[in-house]
């Protein structure tokens, strides 16, 4: 990289976790999300 | 027609959607994201002014203009949510914010690193690097504001609110940083001067762009649906969907 | 009963928040007290050569200016929020906007103006020249007015928080950036002797700008703070 590559490769690494963190962070939260409204879900229908 | 928009936009009609158009989204992602990296790391030739460091361009750029189409469709999606009252809407420019605060950090971050070679200083009080600054507070701002207010109902119309003022002004913020630049510093500021882009280095820079886009419209759809689940933990159509994921 | 005609409740509104200011003293000396603490504290913090001082005075008066009418922002509402007199504000027939700006014309007022009337003499113990002083005013005069129209968007949105402080400068000072540019550059400029024509037409267009069109957003945003 002609003596940039610390440059340019530190800018693509950061490109990489900044558009993965925000693949990856929802798709958790989704997960997550989903287990605690069954979890609610099957609380409140053991309580009827 | 605007019965058909409101089923379209109805949380559980458009959560199914998005559900289905996920795939197609990442796919399409990753494709042109690896084809512009293929022509942007390798294809594109070097710069014969700034050598490679050069190739920094094909991340700052798409990712400046990224951070401000954001804030506009931000803005837009505000302003139909508070006109016409559709939550989706509303929920689309609650979860545009942080994707927009990632890509206006993105083209900070990458600014610097390019600016450290060219300038000589990570940081230089640029007009454009300033004003992307400036632009990064607005996205903070919107962000916290949402998370200040317990009812998420009215914190999205806040947000609209926020993010339509906000949009007024970008451009008097915009331009009173280029006049406040263009007298303070002096021509020593080496700003490049912009010849007319090889076009071997337009095609990925461009393809770059495209990625961008298709990458805010997936992770868009990850964040609203997160979101809708959320607010509609009590309706019978998420209650449906949980008692199908469980059998 | 007849309805009080707009003019009538707009001078009413004025006066009754002008009177609650004078009451309560104490929370218009608070951002002026503060407005000069930071003036102080420069020449402390970057030594009192006078050249240096000089040439950044307008930058030091109208970033501690832009300090002080923020801290100042809570009282605009906040007390009407408590009460609940907000509320009537809202319900009655006139239209909300237009009496928004009664209630931000008087706290300017109470709390814009007499940060303009210290100034001088914050400026003199800056060094600046007594020609630029003139200009200084003009320029506070114009851009104070914007700064408490466009923190009065801000306020309304975050009155109903119990700890909107930080927020609140995370929000309204991005939006102050270009007031504090075009104000500091003129008397920068005009030290010099050059023309400032030009700044001095943008900072009154600013002010005819947030003039007609930050009450509505201020309205909204204060209903939106009420539901």
């Amino acid at each position: 990289m002609g003596g940039y590559a610390l440059y340019v490769w530190v800018s693509y690494g950061v490109a990489a976790v900044i558009l993965i963190a925000n693949i990856v962070l929802p798709k958790y939260q989704h997960k997550m999300m989903l287990k605690t409204l069954t979890k609610k879900m099957q609380r409140a229908e053991q309580l009827k | 027609m605007m019965k058909f928009i409101y089923m379209m936009a109805s949380p559980p009609h458009f959560y199914r959607l998005a559900g289905k158009w996920l795939p197609w989204l990442s796919g399409i992602t990753l494709l042109l994201l690896a084809a512009g990296l293929y022509g942007g790391l390798i294809y594109a030739p070097t710069d014969y002014q700034q050598g490679e460091s050069y190739r920094i361009i094909f991340i700052h750029v798409p990712a400046a203009w990224m951070s401000l189409f954001i804030y506009i469709a931000m803005a837009i999606a505000g302003a139909i949510g508070l006109i016409w009252r559709i939550k989706l809407a509303e929920t689309v420019a609650v979860c545009s914010a942080p994707i927009g605060a990632g890509f206006t950090l993105l083209a900070l971050i990458t600014g610097s690193m390019w600016g450290k070679p060219m300038w000589g200083a990570w940081w230089v009080w640029d007009a454009r690097l300033t004003s992307e600054l400036l632009l990064l507070f607005l996205y903070l701002g919107v962000m916290s504001l949402y998370s200040a207010i317990p009812d998420k109902r009215v914190a999205s119309r806040a947000v609209a609110l926020l993010a339509l003022v906000g949009v007024v002004n970008i451009p008097i913020i915009h331009y009173s940083v280029e006049w406040w630049n263009t007298l303070h510093q002096g021509p020593t500021v080496t700003k490049f001067d912009k010849p007319s882009i090889d076009v071997r280095m337009l095609i990925p820079l461009m393809v770059m762009a495209v990625a961008f886009k298709v990458y805010y419209v997936w992770a868009l759809f990850l964040r609203v649906r997160v979101e809708l689940l959320e607010r509609e933990r009590n309706t019978q159509w998420v209650k449906e969907l949980l008692k199908m994921n469980k059998g | 009963m007849k309805e009080a005609s707009l003019t009538k409740v707009f001078i009413a509104l004025l006066k009754r928040d002008l009177l609650l200011a004078y009451r309560h003293r104490a929370e218009i000396f608070n951002p002026m007290l503060f407005f000069i603490l930071v003036i102080t504290l420069f020449p402390l913090g970057t030594g009192a050569d006078t050249k240096l001082l000089q040439t950044m005075a307008p930058g030091i008066i109208w970033v501690a200016a832009l300090l002080a009418a923020m801290l100042s922002l809570d009282t605009i509402f906040r007390s009407d929020f408590e009460d609940g007199s907000l509320e009537l504000l809202i319900l009655n027939s006139h239209p909300t906007s237009i009496l928004v700006l009664a209630k931000v014309l008087a706290h300017w007022l109470a709390t814009g103006l007499p940060l303009i009337i210290i100034s001088p003499f914050l400026a003199l113990f800056l060094g600046l020249d007594q020609d630029v002083i003139g200009l200084l005013i003009v320029t506070l005069l114009l851009g104070t007015p914007v700064l408490s129209l466009v923190g009065a968007v801000a306020i309304a949105l975050t009155v109903g928080l119990k700890r909107g402080g930080i927020l609140l400068s995370l929000l309204v000072l991005p939006l102050y950036v270009p007031v504090l540019i075009f104000a500091t550059n003129a008397i920068e400029m005009f030290s010099s002797g050059l023309p400032i024509t030009a700044q001095l037409w943008i900072l009154s267009s600013f002010l005819l700008l947030s003039i007609t069109l930050t009450p509505w957003p201020t309205a909204a945003a204060l209903k939106l703070s009420l539901s």
